[in-house]
């Protein structure tokens, strides 16, 4: 049993280069100063907003990213 | 308002169909017993990547959403639309977090955080700490909820107790019978509805109010008449939306709800898909959001409460009724009524699970078995349901997104302890139970220092913690929960030196490096997995007894 997991560990850990994107997506929507401003509007939507919103599609884009990189490997794999 | 039947037959119908299945999804699935934490309580930690999503978004985006966060954008404009930074970075930020979790308590039978720190740090009395701490955190939040499904009703024109205690009895009576398999099942259900109605409201109500453009100048021009509140941040509000921000975002993944979902989980890849799958849910929140500004543009004007103040949680509900035919806004008010069933059954089960635990089987009734441990958890969740009935009736702040940003200043205390120890051992249990002292103290003193000037009340009106009452010249607040994780974090960080300095004995870690690794070693199921558990460790050995065993104890 141990042995078993030993195995599985070896090419398996939690560090990556790739998670420092984890960092950026996390602190990006902490920058009030950035975004704090009507313009430019996308379809009558303040700057505001719609660039909030998109910091959200920017998260899931690093979020799948890392995954991708880094989360796959090891043999309990799924489909 | 006048009851609309149309209006109420759907919802009816819809509310009780989704009530049956919740009653129905104890044979989802059908486990050999519910008389069983990990059945009962984590649905055979068997979920895969689609059920676990619709599990964590149906408890992570509750009626708080739907209803507080909107009527909070109708009040205050930009400075309510924080629960979009919020969840934008929870997800990126806990990615790592919650893999380890998953894995330690994949390997050790863990079933709450609590069960977590006691392996971690050895220590009984942290352990009960943050058991209790979850409980605590969890009460205000349910009470929203409830108040959420009340202000539904009260649009429909259905005045008094009745039907929200209705409502309540069928929560209460499908979270008894088919535990986590219940929130789940509905959860689907949940989520259609609510796609459906968001998706109906954001692409139909500018069209009838004239556009977004129209939408944002008359609202700017409704906010640039008040002294506070307005389209853009204010320049010394700035720093509190983005405390506000991080610190729920910080607090989200550590209530027992929202870890119970994570750990429902079936691998770490479950987990870690969810982290990029679950922002699809942040973006609805944006748009729900904007119905803040919709309903201003709308002309709303909230219903009056029994005291004679506006109930602002009615601001959402009155603007469905307004633009919608009758027959869709009943369908709108069963989304956000079930939207309120989900998380609060989630909670509640995850606080029993708590009490059951760490509270229950390590003080009252050590050694009981796994029948009876089920058993409890089912009473427990019952009775933290009535807590947060005694919650909605004891705090009373300006706006109810407040209950929710009161119990993530408490349940943020948790920080140190469980997401900082799931990456390193630094600290000492004497130094985080000092830091918890601390840390909940001030976080309880600066909540009562708070006032809410609608009301006048002079305690425990909001979460907005003004710098100046500690001696800083400035006129900009910050959210408490950031101050007190921060009292937390020193505290902790000294006295964890002070005790090492002294030569206080430290609890044993029963964790290994490796543990926070473990993964399914093939794709398995329930039982297979039962046996690579190490049973080694007392808090392993309680779970990983395997379905096996159960039969001799029934």
């Amino acid at each position: 049993m141990t042995q078993n997991r030993t195995a599985t560990r070896t090419h398996r850990s939690d560090r990556s280069p790739w998670n420092w994107l984890l960092l950026v997506a996390a602190v990006m929507p902490l920058l009030t100063f950035v975004y704090n401003s009507d313009r430019p509007r996308l379809a009558g939507i303040p700057f505001f907003y719609w660039f909030q919103l998109a910091l959200v599609v920017f998260a899931s884009l690093c979020a799948t990213c890392v995954y991708l990189m880094t989360g796959r490997g090891g043999p309990n794999r799924e489909h | 308002m006048n009851t609309d039947t149309t209006e109420a037959i759907v919802f009816t119908l819809l509310f009780a169909t989704v009530a049956g299945l919740g009653f129905a999804a104890a044979r989802w699935r059908r486990p050999d017993t519910m008389d069983d934490i990990d059945e009962w309580g984590l649905g055979g930690r068997r979920l895969g990547s689609w059920m676990t999503w619709f599990l964590i978004g149906g408890d992570l985006y509750t009626a708080y959403t739907f209803v507080a966060i909107p009527a909070l954008v109708f009040n205050v404009g930009a400075a309510g639309f924080f629960s979009l930074p919020d969840l934008a970075i929870v997800y990126p930020m806990v990615y790592l977090v919650l893999v380890r979790l998953w894995s330690v308590s994949y390997a050790k039978g863990y079933v709450t955080t609590a069960d977590f720190v006691r392996g971690r740090f050895g220590s009984r009395t942290l352990a009960l700490l943050v058991a209790i701490t979850g409980i605590l955190a969890t009460l205000p939040y349910i009470a929203l909820q409830l108040l959420c499904i009340e202000a539904v009703l009260k649009t429909m024109g259905v005045d008094g107790q009745w039907p929200v205690v209705l409502a309540f009895v069928v929560l209460a009576g499908f979270t008894y019978r088919s535990g986590l398999r219940g929130p789940t099942v509905i959860a689907i259900v949940k989520d259609t509805l609510v796609y459906l109605v968001i998706i109906a409201a954001v692409l139909y109500i500018p069209f009838k109010l004239g556009g977004w453009g129209d939408i944002f100048d008359t609202a700017g021009k409704k906010f640039s008449g008040e002294s506070s509140g307005g389209v853009l941040l204010a320049s010394n509000n700035q720093l509190n939306y983005a405390s506000l921000a991080l610190g729920s975002a910080l607090g989200l993944f550590l209530f027992p709800h929202t870890s119970t979902g994570a750990l429902a989980a079936r691998s770490r890849n479950v987990v870690k898909r969810n982290m990029a799958a679950l922002p699809v849910y942040s973006l609805i929140v944006g748009f729900i959001a904007l119905l803040g500004f919709m309903a201003v543009a709308a002309g709303v004007t909230p219903l009056m409460r029994d005291n004679g103040k506006p109930d602002n949680n009615t601001v959402v509900p009155l603007l469905f009724q307004q633009v919608f035919p009758h027959w869709f806004t009943g369908i709108a008010f069963a989304a956000i009524a079930v939207a309120a069933l989900v998380p609060a059954s989630v909670m509640s089960i995850g606080a029993a699970n708590t009490f059951t635990r760490n509270i229950y089987m390590e003080y009252v009734r050590p050694g009981a078995d796994k029948a009876h441990e089920a058993r409890v958890s089912k009473v427990a969740s019952l009775l933290v349901k009535f807590g947060a009935l005694v919650c909605t009736l004891l705090l009373d702040p300006q706006f109810s997104t407040d209950f929710q940003l009161i119990g993530n200043v408490i349940i943020m205390q948790t920080l140190p302890a469980v997401a900082l120890g799931l990456f390193v051992r630094w600290f000492h249990r004497g130094g985080l139970i000092a830091g918890w002292i601390a840390g909940m103290g001030s976080g309880l003193w600066m909540l009562y220092e708070i006032p809410n000037p609608a009301t006048g009340h002079a305690h425990f009106g909001g979460s907005a913690f003004p710098l100046s009452k500690i001696g800083l010249s400035t006129g900009m607040p910050v959210y408490a929960g950031m101050l007190a994780l921060l009292v937390n974090l020193v505290v902790a960080i000294a006295a964890t030196v002070v005790c090492r300095a002294a030569g206080l004995p430290d609890g044993v870690d029963t964790t290994r490096p490796t543990d926070y690794l473990a993964d399914l070693p093939e794709p398995a199921h329930g039982p297979v997995a039962d046996t690579l558990r190490t049973p080694a460790e007392p808090v392993a050995a309680a779970v990983a007894e395997g379905p096996a065993s159960e039969e001799q104890h029934r």
